[in-house]
């Protein structure tokens, strides 16, 4: 693929004339070196996840007291940690960032959304397989544990982030807007935390069942869950490059899009009984 | 900025007194809220009794929700938000100000709830001042939060459906912490139980207050 790939041809419909004069402006390009490092990545992510669910299903043992239900632990923990500290702690910071006068740009904007986005996934996926491994373990789907608790309040939190998002609005409104948004829902957890701690432990007493310290981690398995790890960090940084790259484009998208419809209709309406503005059209 | 605070909390609460929109609409939908509690959870007054706290609380929370609206529509209509910012008003005392309307509000709803819980639950109250300082503490968090959140979403068309979802979790500490501050001053045992919780309130409100009286003047102009 070259460098200069017509982005506008998988936004579009139809490509747009983008040589015209009074057409709209080209989309951002990309680097070949920003596009092979995204597919490495990826590739590696790939790999690394592929790795993992073959040692976790079929090399590693199952455990003496849990049996097949140790296999999740290659997957809830990594996932648990990219949703909570990865994803919401980058979140965080480029919010700041971006609230920060000196270092103001869209870019901590983009980032902090594509990273509340991949968390929010990522979160979806903590509470889900924790749930698979809850009801044999514990015999219910949810228990109001307090990190149970704290993810899904973090969930909702970053959900609200999202829903704001999507109300449209000027790229730097929105950005402000979504960044004190983001400060004081970060701002929250450490108060839901003791909060939930605290409601939890008063109310029966602490039943956290921590999976990763009950067990006697066996060789292949320290590994398979290191590798686990690392290949859903992997994952996650792909993940957050190519949706930082759609938030570029659609916010190019947004801010061309009249002017590419415009530009289409001038160049399909050229006939008789269109009321064609008076100023002369670049394509004919 | 003390100075603002008093002139705006003034002039919102002199809205208050003439339209009575708090008292008339949001303090009855508040008793409406209790009634529907008991009738989702039976007329045992037993249950009703031990559930009191939290069904105290979410009710607060709920006319909390509506009492922001309120305090943002009242700046939503002619130009009224933009005729603040010109008037010169300290941000920071813009913020405490309308915050301190909508606690006085607040505070007022909550005795009526107070009462309401009382004769419709029979909840017992054995250590009265301890919710008094609860729903003072709370008060303060909620009307504080509000404000903030109100201020974000004051441009928004989306507002009435977005304002709870983003503003209910982030009080969920606040729900905890009433709600056991309650129960203990009920049971009247431990007051040990309810200092703790009494400290996390403190370190809620003044999170908020703080980054309200910094960030407001910018919250202000990203509306």
């Amino acid at each position: 693929m070259s460098d200069l790939e017509p982005v506008t041809d998988r936004t579009h419909g139809s490509p747009v004339p983008a040589a015209a004069d009074t057409g709209p402006t080209p989309p951002p390009a990309r680097s070949a070196r920003s596009r092979a490092t995204e597919r490495v990545i990826g590739v590696l992510a790939l790999v690394g996840t592929v790795f993992t669910v073959w040692l976790g299903l079929w090399v590693t043992p199952p455990d003496r007291t849990q049996g097949d239900l140790v296999r999740l632990v290659y997957l809830h923990p990594g996932v648990a940690w990219v949703a909570l500290y990865l994803a919401f702690g980058l979140a965080a910071v480029s919010s700041v960032l971006y609230l920060w006068p000196r270092t103001r740009s869209l870019f901590w904007d983009r980032l902090a959304a594509a990273s509340v986005e991949v968390g929010v996934v990522f979160n979806v996926c903590t509470l889900v397989s924790g749930s698979i491994w809850g009801k044999p373990t514990w015999g219910v789907w949810w228990a109001w544990d307090a990190r149970l608790t704290l993810t899904a309040v973090l969930l909702v939190l970053f959900l609200g982030y999202l829903a704001l998002r999507r109300i449209p609005a000027e790229p730097e409104v929105r950005a402000r807007r979504s960044a004190f948004v983001a400060l004081f829902a970060v701002l929250d957890v450490p108060l839901v935390h003791f909060s939930v701690n605290w409601w939890n432990t008063l109310h029966q007493g602490a039943t956290v069942l921590n999976p990763g310290l009950t067990l006697k981690i066996h060789g292949s398995m320290a590994w398979t869950l290191l590798l686990g790890f690392v290949s859903l960090t992997l994952a996650f940084v792909w993940m957050l490059l190519v949706r930082y790259r759609i938030g570029v484009l659609e916010d190019w998208l947004d801010a061309n899009e009249l002017d590419a419809a415009l530009a289409e209709r001038r160049s399909e309406g050229a006939g008789p009984g269109h009321t064609v503005p008076s100023e002369p059209v670049g394509v004919a | 900025m003390w100075h603002d605070a008093a002139l705006v909390a003034g002039k919102d609460l002199r809205i208050e007194a003439r339209s009575r929109v708090a008292l008339s609409q949001v303090a009855p939908f508040g008793i409406v809220a209790l009634a529907l509690f008991a009738f989702a959870l039976g007329p045992d007054r037993g249950v009703l009794a031990r559930g009191a706290p939290g069904l105290f609380w979410v009710a607060v929370l709920f006319c909390t929700v509506l009492a922001v609206q309120r305090s943002v529509s009242v700046e939503s209509a002619d130009g009224a938000r933009d005729g603040l910012r010109l008037s010169g008003i300290d941000p920071a005392g813009l913020f405490l100000g309308k915050a301190a309307a909508v606690g006085v509000q607040l505070l007022v709803l909550e005795a009526i709830l107070v009462a309401g819980v009382v004769v419709l639950y029979g909840a017992r109250i054995q250590v009265p001042w301890m919710v008094g300082v609860s729903c003072a503490l709370g008060t303060i968090g909620l009307a504080v939060t509000g404000t903030l959140y109100g201020a974000l979403s004051s441009g928004l068309r989306m507002r009435e459906t977005l304002l709870p979802f983003l503003l209910l979790p982030i009080v969920a500490p606040v729900l905890l912490a009433g709600t056991r501050i309650w129960q203990a001053a009920m049971v009247g045992g431990s007051p040990g139980d309810g200092t703790q919780w009494l400290r996390l309130l403190v370190a809620f409100d003044a999170v908020y207050l703080a980054v309200g009286v910094i960030l407001f003047g910018p919250i202000q102009e990203t509306a």
